[in-house]
């Protein structure tokens, strides 16, 4: 009834091809970006309800937005290229262990150029094992980041030169000075997580809908066919590997110097890549919004699992809530592929759809 | 003499590992035959026949059975867990999927590893459980000829047995019986083996059984040599590189793809481990899978990868 496009006239091509052509959806995103921005560090600075809690920065809306971003990232490549990866995990521990040695041996390095570099870095490897994927595809190209999974693993525990020869192999972030402001609070983290998670979402939503975005779901729809039709695989799919190993790469700067501050080598490991995986085939694969939806679910899951047993007076130990987690994912997971195989997203579309026509049934 | 014992010993402990990588990469091209699903989850089923086995076995024990009628009973229930894992990957995952693209069928698979992971260790616990079917003690051979001899671990023996047995019983399975004909039918060509009236619902129980009860063998050596514990599932994913290199479709690639594998990984720790810091069993198989990979994209015994629009 009210969301409808009725008496909104297109009149130049930029509001032909805006991102969202609805002046209602515009609202909501203004509004969401408003009450994110503004908001949320309102309601922290003045302690109402829940966050006044450090803990609902800290151990939910700061990893849920890291998560997202990297989502983001491996979507580009599995979701809009077709190239499927187990090694998500490995570039975000690359990007995260480049720009700890950036900011470590370039004396009076920017901490946001470190990070950035990192991501540089994270994306030259994704070239270098994009490589295969020239000749292998499918199921092979798997294996072949399965690969880059356990050679890293084995690089960030074995290489002291990596961990600068921490005899632990724990090694501690840099101060998180972006250009004289310190980010000490978790409010603070907040943003700057936020401000990331929103630049790099817009420039990615705005990837795929150009021209490399449409080569790159070209291959995955079929990628000889779109050999034919004169786009370069070479090009294409490394793109998509540089891309996305950039964004993952950031993604890990981040989880490794905003969210965690101290790492070890286990937090970048092949859990970290299916978690990731799942995110994207929960959430929506080939779709930006549906990257943060899945990171929503596979974050929120499992607190939800612990939460309402025990509301019921029912105690769960740590280890079924974690196995009872495998299931639910997993269910969920064969679930969404039988019935709706472009996950959340379009569920969310097909919701909106509706609302278009509501009250009227067709 | 004097490097040549050494290398011997590690060789054949190599190999004899490579038996254990074989035996859950049997289990994958089984089911990559007959429906070419990559099945992500063979891992997670070594894993819960290890646990359905190892907790029932001392169940039993504990009641005071003797120890051959527990085992045949622990193998037996195991068997049946596995027969409904097939029937339930058959019934609700796969069979819902038919005809969906490879990559579907594959993440399919890690759904299904993650139900299967989740389901074993709700019911039957998650702690290490020792298992102890097989002697674990070592013989020392051609003693007389090197000096100290060849140690070599009787479970690694019989690994190499039980995978020998599996190979030849997989082999009589697939070319004497009517229902191996039938698999083979339904290998070759999905709709021509539907139309002679093949179930398509019952050889893919049969595969997934056939490849549950692969599984239920490696984990009858893994969970003596490891205990019966959660990493199976990370070993077991050492058998993809093993698969490339001998091919998806290849039984004997299988085998042989394993004991490369096995014996390489071996080989390359005692030798060129000291030159770049040690532990590169972790990843050597993997990267010379990629680089097999490279040169050979269908692996050694694989059937040529053609492709049409």
């Amino acid at each position: 009834m009210f969301y409808r496009e009725a008496g909104q006239f297109k009149t130049s091509y930029a509001a032909d091809m805006a991102v969202f052509p609805l002046r209602q959806d515009r609202m909501v995103v203004y509004l969401f970006l408003l009450f994110a921005f503004i908001g949320m560090p309102l309601l922290a600075r003045f302690n109402i309800g829940v966050f006044g809690q450090d803990y609902i920065f800290n151990g939910i809306l700061i990893p849920l937005l890291i998560l997202s971003l990297a989502a983001i990232g491996l979507n580009i490549l599995t979701g809009y290229c077709g190239q499927i990866s187990l090694g998500a995990g490995a570039f975000m521990g690359i990007g995260a262990y480049a720009a700890y040695n950036i900011s470590l041996r370039v004396p009076g390095m920017p901490l946001l150029f470190s990070i950035l570099l990192g991501g540089g870095v994270s994306a030259l490897v994704g070239i270098l094992f994009g490589i295969p994927s020239l000749r292998i595809k499918g199921l092979y190209l798997a294996v072949a980041t399965l690969a880059a999974q356990f050679f890293f693993d084995w690089v960030f525990i074995r290489v002291g030169w990596v961990t600068n020869y921490s005899s632990s192999g724990s090694v501690n972030a840099p101060q998180l000075n972006f250009f004289g402001w310190v980010a000490e609070r978790p409010i603070d983290r907040y943003l700057v997580c936020l401000l990331f998670v929103t630049i790099f979402a817009i420039l990615a939503k705005n990837l795929v809908r150009g021209n490399l975005g449409r080569q790159w779901m070209a291959i995955r729809d079929m990628d000889i066919a779109a050999e034919i039709m004169g786009i370069r695989p070479l090009y294409a799919k490394l793109t998509a590997f540089a891309i996305s190993s950039f964004i993952i790469g950031v993604a890990g700067a981040l989880w490794a110097f905003v969210h965690l501050g101290s790492w070890e080598p286990l937090a970048f490991d092949i859990d970290k890549s299916t978690q990731i995986l799942f995110m994207i085939i929960i959430g929506g694969l080939g779709s930006i919004l549906g990257s943060f939806l899945g990171a929503i679910f596979i974050l929120v899951l499992p607190i939800m699992i612990d939460l309402v047993p025990s509301a019921f007076g029912v105690q769960v130990s740590v280890q079924t809530v974690t196995n009872l987690n495998f299931v639910i994912v997993g269910a969920l997971i064969c679930a969404l592929l039988i019935y709706e195989p472009r996950g959340f997203a379009r569920l969310w579309g097909i919701a909106k759809e509706k609302l278009r026509l509501w009250p009227y049934p067709y | 003499m004097d490097t040549l014992g050494p290398f011997l010993e590690i060789l054949i402990g190599g190999l004899l590992s490579g038996v254990l990588y074989s035996l859950v990469a049997l289990g994958f091209v089984l089911i990559f035959k007959a429906s070419s699903v990559f099945n992500f989850a063979q891992g997670a089923m070594v894993l819960l026949a290890g646990l359905a086995l190892v907790r029932s076995l001392d169940l039993l024990i504990g009641y005071g059975f003797p120890v051959w009628a527990a085992v045949v009973l622990a193998l037996v229930f195991a068997g049946g867990v596995m027969a409904l894992t097939a029937y339930f990957a058959e019934r609700f995952v796969l069979g819902p999927l038919v005809n969906q693209d490879s990559l579907t069928l594959f993440m399919a698979t890690i759904g299904l590893a993650f139900i299967l992971l989740g389901a074993g260790q709700i019911i039957f616990g998650s702690d290490v459980y020792p298992l102890a079917l097989y002697p674990t003690d070592a013989w020392i051979l051609l003693e007389s000829v090197f000096p100290g001899g060849i140690l070599v671990n009787k479970l690694d023996i019989w690994g190499g047995v039980i995978a020998g047995l599996l190979v030849a019983g997989l082999a009589i399975f697939f070319q004497r019986t009517k229902i191996g004909r039938a698999l083979r039918a339904v290998a070759d060509d999905h709709s021509a083996a539907q139309s002679v009236g093949i179930s398509i619902d019952w050889i893919w129980f049969v595969v997934w059984l056939a490849s549950g009860l692969v599984a239920l063998a490696a984990a009858t050596v893994w969970g003596t040599k490891l205990g019966v514990q959660f990493s199976i599932v990370f070993l077991a994913l050492k058998a993809f590189p093993v698969l490339i290199i001998g091919g998806f479709t290849s039984v004997p690639g299988a085998i042989v793809g394993g004991l490369l594998i096995g014996a390489g990984e071996k080989l390359a720790e005692a030798y060129l481990g000291p030159f770049i810091g040690g532990g590169i069993e972790y990843w050597f198989a993997y990267v010379v899978a990629l680089l097999v990979l490279l040169v050979r994209p269908q692996g050694l015994f694989g059937e040529r990868i053609i492709e049409r629009i």
